[in-house]
């Protein structure tokens, strides 16, 4: 079953087209990679898929409807079905980490308070941080930041999650229990997720599927399984980011040799 | 002996102190599915082992989640084997310690007064370090031996000069005319309306023009030093800086402390000039002044002492108004709402400051004679 499809979607900024032409499905249940270069367009092709940026072309469609077709409030609704895992974290800095994550559930929900903290410890345990409910996301590490925004994402119990790399600057160790912590909550949920990374580890890890953006044209150069296209694709970029490799005549060196 | 408990969604039969616990429908938490004292009410069956049968089990999410975890941590026998295996992966994840760390204990009265007045002192010395760094540096830069950029501190010399004309022009044209008026009306009594130049051109010049500039700069730049400086630190700028071991204080604190200091008197010595403006348009259309009357009385009454003080006054505020802004803004903790702190508390802190300086220099000019 399909949950999300994009059709022939192009995204930019006023003129400036980021990426264009891009279609691609997610079936449910599975993990799907956005993957590319630094700067090819990951960040501004998830922000078209949330509800953050008007596609300027083509179109996202959540359970076979028209995503940005339809009306404001309409898209707000469908929107409430999204856990989001911004690259920064994004945490409310005024709050303290329980307050994150009960806000949503407050503002959206008809739950009661009871029911809002019985909630927010079991999400809190589910991302291993049973213990830190009451401190401000200012006084954590990194690495617990990233989980206290995971744990604010599936405040709502979403049926979709998006990850803006999740594990970018996490030890791997940190950044390897992130991903079991991903895979273990769309076994036990059923969840959807989508995730931008340019981690190796991660792609090759965890997801099923995938599309491959490329800076220079602009749009999409592979699809598949991130394994699969290591040892398959013969697209030199993606070849070599996939194994890591210099690209064909790069002499090495940010600046090359002179 | 059966004892039977019920709920939303579940349903407990309890025999010979074990009990079986059957679920059946959605268990959405976005929809309600949480019931949170339903565990205790499973507890409070007396029941000291606990099995599940989950055949007619619907959709579920954390709820059900929720529910399980709080009957495992209640301390009984935990059966697991009737749940769905994937209600058992999520219920292992979640299992871990939620107790918060303890809370610090509460301080008595004369604990709180002795942190308080360390507090204090700790403040002292940090500001006196500053004002010491400041004095050295500036010194630094009057002999061109510092780091600080040119095109910073022309910027901030803009910022603090050029951008706040309209805003320093408008108050003090208004001072000066609310002068004219409340002046007017008392000294009409008398017949003795030409003094109105006079009242006007002693309060702007003595009191009024740097009191007010220092008062707008306090709110407009000491507010924004603040802000800036506490969103840098937020951001980790700060820290970057000082990292690559660049000097912060001459990058960040000097420009500011520089420009805010020369602009003042240049902006309260036009503050004087529109402020009599402002009582000139006043005393000429509503009272019977000529203008070359009241250009001869401000010139009569106003001595080069009373600038002399203005200009003294003007400098020491504006000293103040950065030193204030930058050591609020540096002290900023982290995030959104100490940027708002310390914005407010660096007008707060420069507004009373500059009256409390303002009274001090009262005090000095009256013993002084000026
Ligand atoms: N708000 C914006 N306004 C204008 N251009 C933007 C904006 N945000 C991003 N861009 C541009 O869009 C391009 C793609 O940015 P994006 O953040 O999507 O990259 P990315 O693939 O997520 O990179 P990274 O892996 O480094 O996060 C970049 O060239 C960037 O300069
Ligand atoms: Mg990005």
């Amino acid at each position: 079953m399909t949950r999300l499809e994009v059709k022939d979607l192009s995204v930019g900024f006023g003129d400036v087209i980021v990426q264009r032409q891009i279609s691609f499905k997610v079936a449910a249940g599975s993990i799907f990679a956005i993957m590319g270069g630094s700067g090819c367009g990951k960040s501004t092709v998830l922000k078209a898929m949330i509800g953050l940026l008007r596609p300027s072309l083509g179109s996202i469609h959540v359970d076979e409807e028209d995503y940005w077709a339809a009306s404001d409030e309409r898209r707000a609704e469908i929107g409430r079905g999204f856990g989001i895992l911004f690259q920064s974290g994004a945490l409310w800095n005024s709050m303290t980490v329980a307050e994150n994550i009960a806000f949503p559930l407050k503002m959206l929900t008809p739950l009661d308070d009871d029911a809002i903290a019985a909630l927010v410890r079991v999400k809190l345990l589910l991302v291993g941080l049973g213990s830190v409910g009451e401190s401000m996301p200012a006084d954590l590490s990194g690495g617990m930041r990233k989980r206290a925004a995971l744990a604010r994402a599936l405040a709502l119990d979403p049926d979709i999650l998006f990850f803006d790399e999740p594990s970018a600057g996490l030890d791997p160790v940190t950044a390897r229990r992130l991903d079991d912590l991903i895979q273990e909550l769309r076994d036990g949920f059923g969840t959807t997720v989508v995730m931008v990374s340019h981690e190796l580890p991660s792609l090759l890890g965890i997801c099923d599927d995938g599309i491959f953006l490329d800076a220079e044209t602009k749009t999409a150069i592979a699809h598949g399984a991130p394994r699969v296209l290591r040892d398959e694709c013969t697209h030199p970029a993606v070849h070599a980011f996939m194994n890591r490799e210099r690209m064909p005549g790069d002499p090495g060196g940010l600046h090359g040799h002179h | 002996m059966t004892v039977t408990s019920q709920g939303r969604g579940w349903s407990a039969t309890v025999e010979n102190a074990s009990a079986v616990i059957v679920l059946s429908g959605d268990w959405i938490a976005r929809k309600g599915g949480v019931e949170p004292e339903a565990a205790s009410h499973v507890l409070a069956t007396g029941a000291r082992t606990l099995s599940f049968n989950a055949d007619r089990l619907g959709r579920w999410d954390s709820a059900l989640i929720a529910f399980l975890s709080s009957l495992r941590d209640g301390g009984m026998v935990f059966d697991e084997a009737g749940l769905p295996v994937t209600a058992r992966q999520m219920l292992a994840l979640a299992s871990g310690s939620s107790a918060s760390p303890v809370p610090p204990q509460a301080r008595s009265i004369p604990e709180r007064v002795g942190y308080w007045a360390l507090s204090i002192r700790d403040e002292a010395g940090e500001v006196a370090a500053l004002v010491g760094t400041a004095c050295l540096r500036g010194g630094a830069v009057l002999r061109g031996h510092s780091s600080m950029r040119g095109r910073d501190l022309l910027e901030h010399l803009s910022n603090a000069g050029i951008a706040a004309l309209p805003i320093v022009t408008v108050v003090n044209i208004l001072v000066g005319g609310i002068l004219a008026f409340v002046g007017a009306v008392q000294l009409r009594r008398f017949g003795a309306d030409v003094y109105v130049a006079s009242m006007v051109g002693v309060a702007v010049v003595r009191e009024m023009a740097a009191l007010m500039t220092a008062i707008i700069m306090a709110g407009r730049t000491g507010g924004a030093y603040a802000a800036t400086l506490a969103t840098m630190q937020g951001n980790e700028e700060i820290d970057a800086l000082r990292a690559f071991g660049i000097p912060m204080f001459d990058v960040l604190i000097l420009p500011r402390i520089v420009a805010l200091t020369a602009m003042m008197p240049i902006l309260y010595l036009y503050g004087c000039l529109v402020g009599i403006l402002g009582g000139f348009v006043v005393a000429v259309l509503t009272l019977d002044v000529s203008p070359l009357s009241y250009v001869a009385e401000i010139r009569a009454a106003v001595s080069g002492g009373q600038f002399i003080l203005g200009l003294s006054k003007s400098v020491v505020f504006g000293l103040l108004i950065a030193l204030v802004g930058c050591r609020v803004g540096l002290r900023a903790g982290r995030g959104a709402v100490a940027v708002g702190q310390a914005a407010t508390a660096a007008v707060v802190a420069g507004i009373v400051g500059i009256i409390v300086l303002d009274a001090v220099f009262a005090i000095c000019a009256r013993a002084l004679g000026v």
